[in-house]
């Protein structure tokens, strides 16, 4: 009567052996982050120091290393929550748009009239000109600066609103161009917080988008939010530079004036620049992915009026020499000047795929955080305190788990052992699935673990009460088993359910340590109707097989 | 047979309605006086809810709570509240206090000029001291945290109410989302009265109470629903003594396993999680209680129609979902 077939035995020991290799490495905690951290290394740079070869070494190649992440609240590290202020890029491009719009507009001053810029919101630039019957005639001219949109959503769309009443033109970003630019911003955004992040070579950290404005950085092991503020809040330097020559020796001599700069993408080329910027970085206000006029991939870039004039001037007088696109000195790029390029906006060409064009554009506009960033949460927690908590969990878990292991023992003798063992295979697997999936271990959720260990044995206290009547009922033990086994399954499976839903909520919704609450009561529960229905089936079945008691002993 | 821990006879027959005017009554009073006194006292919002920065602080002497005003006072921040923090798990050279500061206008947070002002003071006056975690949340933020939480909150026993109403009849579903309200007033009055922090964590562990309430409260629905399968004729009441005495030794049971987990974690676990724990330590107290003495109360006063023939666990899954083994 009571049979499990051979395959779905195997199928229960593997799953319960995957999980709990998973989960082993966490046992040697220290051992593995070192040989983790140090196999990032060797696949960024190549090379290891003997420290490093030492911690690689020190964990075997073939084994598990997922670890379960350690939250900041148990690490000690910094989090913030930045708000990009979108609106800033809209009054830039406005800024940037005035002086070519004046230009445009003047060659026709004869007709039009004198043009004046009068003041309006950040985000517009309203323009009056002095013949108001002009004012179509003005409009026509304004529109021919602007540029239909290439996005998806916004195809047959130009970037520029623009309208005219009375004598006043009022120019807008359309909405579709809005959209355009937000996305671009906090892209560039968390492009730079990134690389700035990650120049000071801190572990893993995370910077996600958050919302439609957010920004959220936390950095594990970092002294205080302040001290990330001050990393994101220094500028990346990005300078156009004049191209003197290049080399192959690292240890040349630039000569006065100039310096030794290394190309990025090729090892051992370097670059002798002049040590003034032709243009500095912050004077870029645009770059986005283009095509040349052969329709090959470039990038296309706009720089504010300074910038500019200077730029215009450089290119008018080194037309056919290289100049230098230098990101926190590496050259990035080495165009040749093919043209004088006056009015702030230019091309670079080069032999670019799609996603080199896509992929520089953001490096350009990464030199300078594109709007401002506000900051609207901070919290920075102490390595010591973090290290406290962990302890004083980790006691509070050994010693809670000690105490329901005894009171199943106490309540239902050899059942009880095999719920205990089942409730030591759940904790194994929980950890062993937070490992493989990267999940991160809060506080809260150390609450959650022993709130699993808790509820986890409840399904087998439904089975085992269950039992306990049958064997009023029912002849034999068997039957008492197998009826127990059924019926308490749709009381087990109501209770889940609900208890799953209120767990999702609280991920869906939840921020940061209480997610991380969520995410181990989730798969606490399953973990926990796995290990209390199909472990605990499979060890009191293999029992009787050997025993084949008279009675049960429940 | 073998020695066996029974906290509750193999039968029992308690009359769980005997008392019912006052078990009720009991938890009508405790809902009327914790929403009173979380209307008059108010809630001790941390600074998720409320904004503002909290510093904690750690020294290995004894921190004077009322020099540490005092040094503050010249830097004009408004509300300071700082409170000592003593914990079991603490060595004797361990001293903690927290110190919240409110919301300065209306800056996204706190500038780091502030915190290092505050820093500053209370080095002066405790030498020693290490400021071990420093949070800061903006007025903007703390709104938006309040409306996810009553969302949350909301949503989850919507959610419920829904699942049970499907797999049960609606009748159920009121009574299981009455006990599940009257289960969360009461904590929150708790922590009105007690006036513990309450903060984000609290509105995860109110969620997490609201799960475990349910669940309780469902395992009593699905004997009673079999039950009145077995027993047509029997009177409502009766079927339902029976079903909460059938599962009552379960009921304790679970309860205990939660509870020594929990009351571990609550003496071991540390000052840092300590109302997080607290709230889910009461919510499961409340939450059995409310599974046998409120939730079916409710049912009873609806009254169900129980004319219906069919088995009503065969609305949603087959009674039998999951059981392979034969």
């Amino acid at each position: 009567m009571l049979h499990i077939p051979l395959w779905k035995r195997i199928l229960i020991i593997a799953l319960c052996v995957i999980g709990l290799a998973m989960a082993a490495p966490n046992i040697f905690y220290a051992k593995v982050e070192g040989h983790n951290d140090a196999a990032s290394t060797f696949a960024k740079t190549k090379t290891l120091t003997t420290e490093q070869q030492a911690a690689l070494d020190a964990w075997p190649a073939w084994l598990p290393n997922g670890l379960v992440n350690l939250g900041l609240d148990l690490r000690g590290g910094a989090h913030l929550l930045a708000e990009v202020q979108l609106s800033d890029v809209y009054a830039a491009r406005m800024k940037s748009l005035w002086p070519e719009m004046r230009s445009a507009l003047a060659k026709e001053r004869s007709t039009i009239g004198a043009i004046r810029r009068v003041s309006s919101p950040e985000d517009e630039l309203r323009i009056q000109i002095g013949n108001a019957d002009q004012i179509q005639k003005a409009v026509e001219i304004a529109k021919t600066l602007a540029s239909p949109i290439v996005t998806l959503t916004g195809v047959g769309q130009d970037d520029l609103q623009i309208t005219g009443q009375g004598d006043t033109i009022t120019i807008k970003l359309s909405d579709a161009e809005k959209q355009a630019t937000d996305d671009r911003t906090m892209q560039q955004s968390l492009e730079i917080v990134r690389r700035r992040i990650d120049a000071a070579g801190t572990r893993e950290p995370t910077i996600a988008r958050q919302g439609s404005d957010r920004i959220l950085i936390e950095v594990p092991g970092i002294g205080s939010a302040q001290e990330l503020k001050d990393l994101i809040g220094t500028t990346a330097q990005l300078n156009f530079m004049q191209v003197n020559g290049s080399t192959q020796d690292e240890n040349a001599n630039p000569g006065a004036g100039n310096v030794l700069v290394p190309d990025a993408n090729r090892k051992g080329l370097y670059y002798i620049l002049g040590d003034v910027p032709v243009v500095s970085g912050d004077a870029l206000t645009d770059a986005k992915a283009a095509t040349d006029q052969n329709g090959y991939p470039a990038v296309s870039f706009r720089f504010n009026t300074t910038g500019a004039r200077q730029f215009g001037d450089f290119t008018a007088s080194h037309i056919g020499e290289p100049f230098a696109i230098v990101l926190d000195n590496e050259v990035i790029s080495a165009p040749t000047i093919q043209s004088h390029i006056a009015g702030g906006s230019g091309i670079i060409t080069g032999n670019f795929s799609i996603q080199e064009s896509t992929d520089l554009a953001l490096l350009l506009r990464s030199g300078a955080l594109p709007a401002k960033l506000d900051f609207l949460e901070e919290r920075t927690i102490g390595p010591e305190l973090g290290a406290d908590s962990i302890r004083a969990g980790a006691i509070a878990a050994v010693v809670g788990l000690f105490l329901v292991i005894a009171y199943m023992i106490a309540s239902y003798g050899l059942f009880g052992t095999f719920a205990a063992i089942a409730l030591l295979i759940n904790i194994g697997l929980l950890f062993g699935i937070m490992s493989m999936i990267g999940g991160t271990l809060t506080l809260p959720g150390i609450a959650g673990i022993v709130l699993t260990m808790g509820t986890a044995v409840d399904a087998n206290v439904l089975i085992y009460e269950r039992i306990r009547e049958e064997l009023k009922r029912v002849k034999g033990p068997a039957r008492a088993i197998e009826i127990g086994y059924e019926k308490a399954m749709s009381a087990i499976i109501d209770a889940n359910v609900t208890t799953f839903l209120t767990a999702l909520i609280l991920f869906v919704l939840g921020a940061g340590p209480v997610r991380g609450f969520a995410v181990t009561l989730i798969i606490g529960i399953v973990t926990s109707v796995f290990t209390a229905i199909w472990v605990t089936r499979l060890m009191v079945v293999t029992w009787y097989d050997r025993r084949r008691p008279k009675t049960l002993d429940l | 047979m073998a020695f066996r821990l029974k906290l509750v006879p193999d039968e029992t027959k308690f009359d769980f309605f005997r008392h019912q005017f006052l078990t009720f009554g009991f938890s009508v009073v405790l809902v009327i006086a914790s929403i009173v006194a979380t209307a008059v006292m108010g809630l001790n919002f941390g600074i998720d809810f409320r904004g503002g920065t909290t510093i904690r602080a750690e020294s290995s002497q004894s921190i004077d709570v009322g020099a540490w005003r005092s040094a503050l006072q010249p830097l004009d921040l408004g509300d300071v509240v700082i409170t000592e923090v003593f914990d079991p798990s603490f060595g004797p050279d361990q001293n903690v206090a927290e110190v919240r500061i409110q919301a300065q206008n209306d800056e996204g947070s706190i500038t780091p000029q502030t915190v290092d002002a505050i820093n500053a003071a209370l080095k002066e006056v405790t030498p020693d001291v290490k400021f071990t975690a420093t949070e800061s949340v903006g007025p903007k933020v703390s709104g938006e945290l309040i409306k996810t939480a009553i969302l949350s909150v909301l949503a989850a026993t919507a959610a419920i109410l829904v699942y049970i109403w499907l797999r049960f009849e609606w009748q159920f579903a009121v009574g299981a989302v009455a006990a599940l309200v009257h289960d969360l007033v009461i904590t929150v009055g708790i922590f009105a009265v007690a006036q513990i922090k309450f903060d984000l964590t609290i509105i995860a562990a109110l969620l997490t109470i609201l799960g475990y309430s349910i669940n309780d409260t469902v395992v009593v629905f699905d004997r009673l629903r079999e039950n009145l399968v077995k027993y047509k004729t029997m009177p409502l009441r009766e079927v339902m003594n029976i079903s909460v005495n059938e599962t009552l030794s379960r009921t304790v049971m679970t309860s205990g396993t939660t509870l020594i987990a929990l009351i571990s974690l609550l003496v071991l676990g540390g000052d840092v999680i300590r109302g997080f724990v607290f709230a889910m330590t009461f919510g499961v107290v409340v939450g059995t209680y409310s599974s046998v003495f409120v939730a079916k109360n409710i049912v009873l006063m609806i009254g169900l129609n129980r004319s219906e023939k069919k088995d009503p666990a065969e609305k949603f899954f087959d009674k039998n979902t999951g059981s392979e083994a034969k």
